[in-house]
């Protein structure tokens, strides 16, 4: 009986548990890593990325996004929309085609992959003959002209990839029909380009390597002209008109062959060498473009003097007497022009130019070619990221000075609206507003619209301004110098060279009720801000706290700590700073916590901890844990000793995860298999033999390096003395496994300014297991979480619940245990490593909603491993509900980026540049739904495109409104309760 | 080869002195160095008393004397002491007692307890299991009452009184005969685990054949570390289970961190490289059921009475280990965090201070008290020592704050003053 109705209680709550967790990746946000490849389909509006991981995401109208990847782990070397379809084709590295489709399913549109094809040539052949080194797709949408390292041409029809056989372009039919008094015997080499004719598409051009250019007619199957250029050839542009082809080349000029009618050879008119005189490099890629009423656009990348400027990433423009050479950063992937128009065949109207860190959108019909801000695909890695911070919900008064701090720092922007529209966003609206704080290697901070897909930038901070630090401020200034030629142009906001790495952000904390902002860096410099809507010229007051405490006999071998200015300094509309706190030593400071209420900020590095009252601009406590015969915590950084070691573990663990896959086989079970793997892992051992792996078994001890470090900081209201008296209180916790409990006294807020504030040492646990401590939580009488400061003052949070007992749960890498208040009697414990060899890396608390009543739900700790498996613990009982696998173990620097929301999401670095945005929650979802519907024929659309056009970009509009309207309303209704 | 263990060190060469000068203090004098402080504990009563260090005779000669301090004539006990890491020792010998002696730092601290038949095997923190209430169902040896009955010199049945143990195997009954479960006791002693594990391929017989699967195995035993010093384990033994928990498809990196934290009681299953010592699952008798008895003695008697899964069962890996881990079969309680308060408050009234208060520091009453504090950061065997120290001080409280304390899980004293 009573088995039976235990049964019956857990089945209820494995139930409960469907309703309340799940697992998904939703989308990743920011810029994909390597891209190698770019497509853009004119008729849809969609913009496409291939990347060397095999990666293909396509873009839109913001929020609209679709991501596939394919099977074969080979980086996309090209991407072709099939004109006026839904499909696409990419080719591999591995010289494999496939076909992908936008399919619409319940009203929203999935990119799914719906062929594959290798081009066989005839048995026997080298596998040069079937190389794919240029794609064309036809223009009539059924046909893929492939060319090849051999030099043939290809033809296959599509969708179902048929070869037809009868209508490829051997080698041998061009040769056989090129005069020989042009190439002499030389090799044509592999097929370079292949150009249809805008104005005919029986007629293709093939461009081959060597230089010469065929124009082929596909109805007749013959050779129409043949131009004869001598150098090699790089790209191949038929203008519009059908009336020339340019030609650009490796020497680094560009050609014009007008077309002429009847039976005249064609000209050569001119070889335009732009950057001329010396040797230059090479011309990429080039297009030319008409416009209305004036002269053309002419755009090209590459083609600078080689000995100068040959390390420049350029694209130039030419219209009329304007030229400008944009210079990017990095390497130059692709580039494409977006047209006005309602089959976007008009002017000119933007410059998209996707290279290796960023996507530049330059607008081309605004004096002076401004840049456009991108919605999305924003490089979050323009200097490296160091840490990151999410806050939920945050109230409509922040968010909007926030947003007006940004759009001064935004100026110079184009005010053109973003010029890719392709698709309808059906994503709901968001519930809230949340911001991603993230740290930067530059000291700078950047504020991320975080509600939806599109992660958006709202405001960057710089902390740089308050040191003196010797960056050079002319650096912007230098360029744009009158008569400089070439004419370059910086744009592109990819820069990941930092002038001071002591100016690196590690920790951030935001008060989202005050407005305060607390930020820590590399040197031990924590900064106190304040929100101020008007630039403000103050000079920051510096202080400095030791954390040694008078231990005396060690040197600090790291770096020295900043040099704060002591003249004033202007700081823009924006977060101020107005207090640095200065640790000593200046280690890392590896524990921030911001009190608003109590205006007391903590932070602690590898030496100690300190609370600091930044309203009397004092010290309320400094701690000194570290151990005095910790020579490495006492010495410094040390980066470099640590790396090796990272680096040794890191190649280990790539031998040993091709062993695990290994174990998959094994499964199986069949005799091959077993064979199979036996002999690879022979091979494995001896390589294993050459460097054998070794961990030392020993129980931690105090003598370790770093146990001194703080990990964690946590102001708490709760019973620390007596059970009746609840008391400020504040909570750290150390590397070593010790855990620090201190009361606060607070005065009255009538002397709160005058008084004295004064700290008390209230209780130590020492941690049997001695694993770091990496998370304090106090949980009030109902077992719930304690609420944020200021959240209850703000009516936000019911009142915690004062009348019970109030337990601490201290979370350590190996377990969980939960103590009595004021007593610290251990009452429960859940062990992680010594069951699983897993142990906690990241940890936060979440609220789950249920999916079925709007009414339930429930807290709970979510928690990242070193394995990369997330799990959630029921609150108060620290039960363990769920575990999803989320990143692969030997991604240690995407596990340690993890950072959760309050809702159960999270967001991790999948590369330097691309967060992976994770939901264990039913009830909030961010996720992209959008439809793109297939264009109409070309025909037709005259009289509907524009019709469309206008309805979805005001539908757009409706929306963008719609999400403030909500949160509005979000907002007075919260305040209402 | 079944139970491994360590003597207690010898004391210091034995001054048979005459006997005479045997004193009764009932302040400790704090002037001659010679001079012991003891403080004897029976039930909830305290004495304290001195005792010179190179005049007192044997056992039996103090045995009489803390029967007559504590007015307990007649009645049959078991002398226990505290050494400086916090482990429980008996006195039943001249031997261990000049032991205790000369290891008393500077107070002895005895704890005398009624004679129950029970014998014990003394191991880590065994102060601490024995307040927890567990594991002290042991096997009672046949002869256990002659032992302490006055120098009547019966043959002792059951685990020897005088040894430590480190080490044991255990569940032999129920393993295969090729594989070995050993039982690690980290003391309290600065003694390190001392051995390195590494990747490696394991050969298993498989219906399809011989196959191949990646295993861990003990690669190196440091010289002088338990490891090596129990004789149990060897270079290039497999091991199969950590803690009853099956390794199978676990890496590296996760078995060290699985053997880290179960380090204060590690027990590895492992597939001796070295077959020839195995045990016969039928074998001598005798020995078979003194290593069961070594086991079963210990705190742990339950470990025996669940079935810990064998490796041989391991095609259900999952739910063997997961049964191991709920019943905590395997798992001593760790609770042995420290908890340091400061309760301004409370302390002083547990604190009489019967001697004179001054603050010199060679006082040994003094000495009791700072030495808490400064254990306070020290590594796990002080911490230990400290957990100890602050034990007996509870016991000032009396019987209640006993009662209290040990009807928790947990090492938590109140009314403790320590301060940092």
């Amino acid at each position: 009986m009573k088995r039976f109705r235990r049964h019956g209680t857990e089945s209820q709550r494995d139930r409960l548990k469907q309703e309340l967790f799940q697992f998904t990746k939703t989308v990743e946000h920011g810029f994909p890593h390597q891209p190698s490849a770019l497509g853009y389909s004119s008729s849809l509006q969609l913009m496409a990325i291939g990347t060397r991981s095999g990666a293909i995401k396509l873009y839109g109208a913001p929020g609209v996004e679709f991501m596939g990847l394919h099977d074969e782990n080979a980086a996309v070397t090209q991407v072709f929309f099939m004109p006026h379809q839904v499909e696409l084709v990419t080719l591999l590295d591995d010289n494999s085609l496939h076909m992908w489709t936008l399919r619409s399913h319940k009203g929203l549109s999935e990119l799914l992959e719906i062929g594959r094809f290798l081009l066989t040539g005839p048995p026997g052949a080298p596998p040069s003959v079937t190389r794919v080194t240029a794609v064309l797709t036809h223009s009539s949408g059924e046909l893929l002209l492939l060319g090849t390292e051999g030099g043939h041409v290809f033809i296959v029809e599509v969708p179902g990839f048929r070869e037809l056989e009868e209508m490829n372009i051997s080698l041998d039919q061009i040769t056989s029909c090129v005069p020989d008094d042009y190439i002499g015997r030389r090799n044509l080499e592999h097929v370079e380009a292949l150009q249809e004719n805008p104005v005919n598409s029986n007629q293709v051009a093939i461009g081959y390597g060597r230089g010469l250019m065929v124009i082929w007619d596909l109805d007749h199957r013959l050779a129409i002209r043949h131009i004869p250029a001598t150098q090699q050839l790089e790209s191949m542009w038929w203008k519009e008109d059908g009336s020339c082809i340019l030609s650009s080349h490796s020497d680094g000029s560009y050609c014009c062959w007008t077309l002429r009618t009847g039976e005249e050879r064609e000209e050569e008119e001119k070889t335009n060498v732009p950057y001329g005189h010396f040797p230059c490099k090479a011309i990429s890629k080039i297009v030319q473009l008409p416009t209305a009423g004036g002269p053309p656009f002419l755009l090209f990348s590459g083609g600078m003097p080689r000995a100068s400027y040959g390390d420049r990433h350029c694209i130039t423009v030419i219209y009329s007497k304007t030229q400008v050479a944009f210079d990017f950063t990095s390497r130059i992937i692709d580039f494409f022009v977006t047209r006005d128009g309602p089959q976007h065949t008009g002017e000119p109207s933007a410059l998209v130019v996707l290279v290796e860190e960023e996507l530049v959108v330059i607008d081309l019909q605004t004096e002076g070619w401004p840049v456009i801000q991108t919605p999305y695909l924003v490089p979050l890695h323009s200097s490296a990221i160091t840490c990151s911070h999410h806050v939920s919900a945050i109230p409509l008064k922040l968010w909007e000075r926030i947003i007006a701090a940004g759009v001064v720092q935004n100026t110079q922007y184009s005010k053109k609206p973003w010029p890719i529209t392709g698709g309808q966003n059906l994503a709901p609206d968001p519930p809230q507003r949340d911001l991603l704080l993230t740290g930067h290697e530059d000291g700078t901070v950047r504020f991320w619209d975080a509600s939806g897909v599109c992660l958006y930038p709202l405001y960057k901070l710089s902390t740089a301004a308050v040191f003196n630090a010797d960056a050079d401020l002319n650096d912007n200034m230098s360029q744009g110098a009158e008569g400089e030629w070439p004419p370059f142009r910086k744009v592109g906001c990819f820069d990941p060279y930092s002038d001071d790495p002591r100016l690196g952000i590690q920790k951030i904390h935001l008060c989202k009720y005050s407005g305060y902002l607390t930020v820590a860096g590399t040197a031990g410099q924590i900064l106190m801000l304040e929100l101020n809507d008007e630039a403000a010229e103050q000079t920051v007051e510096a202080k400095i706290v030791d954390l040694l405490q008078g231990q005396e006999g060690f040197r600090w071998k790291g770096h020295t700590q900043l040099d704060v200015r002591e003249e004033p300094v202007l700081f823009p509309p924006g977060f101020q700073p107005f207090t640095v706190v200065q640790c000593q030593p200046p280690a890392v400071v590896t524990a921030l916590n911001l009190h608003s209420e109590w205006k007391l900020v903590a932070f602690g590095t590898s030496h100690g901890f300190s609370v600091y009252d930044y309203l009397q601009k004092n010290n309320v406590l400094v701690k000194c844990t570290l151990n005095p015969s910790d020579q490495l915590a006492m010495e410094g950084p040390l980066s470099r000793v640590k790396s090796i070691k990272k680096s040794l573990r890191q190649s280990f663990r790539r031998i040993r995860r091709s062993r695990v896959s290994l174990r998959k086989h094994h499964i199986s079970n069949t005799n091959k298999v077993i064979q199979e793997a036996n002999a690879r892992l022979e091979a494995e051992l001896a390589e294993m033999e050459l460097a054998p792996v070794q961990r030392k078994i020993e129980a931690r001890s105090s003598d370790d390096s770093f146990t001194g470090l703080v990990r964690t900081l946590y102001f708490a209201d709760t019973f620390l003395s007596d059970s009746s008296h609840n008391t400020p209180s504040l909570w750290a916790g150390t590397n070593g496994g010790t855990v620090f409990a201190y009361i606060l006294y607070i005065p009255p807020a009538e002397h709160r300014a005058d008084e004295a504030l004064t700290a008390q040492p209230a209780k130590e646990i020492q941690l049997m297991h001695r694993a770091p401590v990496v998370g304090i939580v106090v949980l009030d009488g109902h077992g719930a979480p304690l609420p944020e400061p200021l959240e209850t003052a703000h009516d936000l949070a019911r009142s915690p619940d004062l009348l019970g007992s109030h337990h601490v749960l201290v979370i350590s890498e190996e377990q969980f245990k939960v103590f009595t208040l004021p007593k610290l009697s251990s009452k429960m414990k859940l062990k992680l490593t010594a069951v699983d060899g897993s142990r906690v890396r990241r940890a936060g608390l979440a609220w789950f909603g249920s999916n079925r009543t709007e009414d339930y739900g429930e807290s709970g700790l979510v928690f990242l491993t070193n394995q990369g498996d997330v799990h959630v613990l029921s609150l108060p009982h620290i039960k363990m509900q769920i575990r999803y696998p989320c990143i692969r173990r030997e991604d240690v620097s995407g596990i340690a980026s993890c950072v959760f929301t309050k809702q159960g999401q999270g967001f991790y670095l999948m590369s330097p540049s691309e967060f992976e945005r994770f939901s264990l929650s039913t009830r909030y979802l961010v996720e992209p739904r959008c439809l793109v519907e297939a264009p109409l024929p070309p025909v037709f659309s005259n009289q509907h495109q524009p019709k469309l056009e206008g309805a979805s970009s005001a539908l757009r509009y409706i929306a963008a409104r719609r999400v403030m309207e909500h949160a509005l309303l979000n907002d007075e209704s919260k305040s209402l309760r | 080869m079944f139970l491994s263990a360590v003597p207690q060190p010898n004391g210091e060469p034995r001054s048979r002195m005459s006997r005479q000068s045997q004193q009764q203090h009932r302040t400790p004098t704090r002037h001659t160095d010679n001079t012991v402080e003891v403080k004897s504990k029976f039930e909830a009563e305290y004495r304290r008393f001195g005792l010179k260090r190179n005049g007192f005779g044997g056992f039996q000669e103090f045995y009489h004397l803390l029967q007559n301090i504590h007015h307990i004539h007649g009645v049959e006990v078991l002398l226990e002491y505290a050494d400086i890491h916090g482990d429980l020792l008996p006195i039943n010998n001249d031997e261990n007692f000049h032991k205790a002696v000369s290891s008393a730092n500077p107070v002895l601290r005895i704890i005398i307890t009624k004679k129950e038949g029970d014998s014990i095997v003394y191991t880590t923190n065994s102060l601490q299991r024995r307040r927890k209430g567990l594991g002290l169902t042991g096997l009672r040896p046949a002869g256990s009452g002659s032992i302490h009955s006055k120098n009547k010199s019966g043959l002792m049945i059951g685990p020897p009184q005088d040894f430590r143990q480190i080490s044991s195997i255990i569940d032999v009954d129920i393993l295969p005969e090729s594989y070995r479960r050993v039982r690690l006791h980290k003391y309290g002693s600065k003694k390190p685990l001392g051995f390195y594990i590494r990747d490696g391929v394991s050969v298993r017989v498989t219906p399809q054949g011989v196959e191949k699967v990646p295993g861990v195995f003990i690669s190196r035993l440091v010289r002088g570390g338990l490891a090596e010093s129990t004789g149990l384990l060897a270079v290039n033994d497999e091991i199969l289970e950590v803690n009853g928990i099956d390794l199978a498809g676990k890496s590296l990196d996760q078995v060290t961190d699985m053997m880290v934290a179960n380090s204060h009681n590690l027990i590895v299953t492992v597939k001796p490289a070295n077959q020839r010592n195995n045990v016969p699952p039928r074998g001598s008798k005798n020995l078979m059921g003194h290593s069961g008895s070594v086991g079963s003695g210990g705190s742990v008697g339950s470990a025996l009475s669940h079935d810990s899964p064998s490796p041989a069962s391991q095609s259900n890996p999952i739910t063997a280990s997961s049964s191991i881990a709920e019943g905590d079969s395997y798992e001593e309680d760790d609770d042995g965090d420290v908890i340091l308060e400061n309760d301004c408050l409370s302390h002083n009234k547990y604190f009489p201070i019967t001697n004179s208060s001054t603050l010199n520091r060679d006082s040994p009453h003094k000495g009791q008290h700072s030495a808490i504090p400064l254990s306070v950061s020290m590594p796990n065997s002080l911490g230990a020592s400290l957990s100890h120290s602050s034990t007996m001080m509870s016991h000032h409280n009396g019987g209640s704050a006993h009662s209290v304390s040990s009807s928790q899980e947990s090492m938590k004293e109140d009314g403790n003053v320590i301060t940092l």
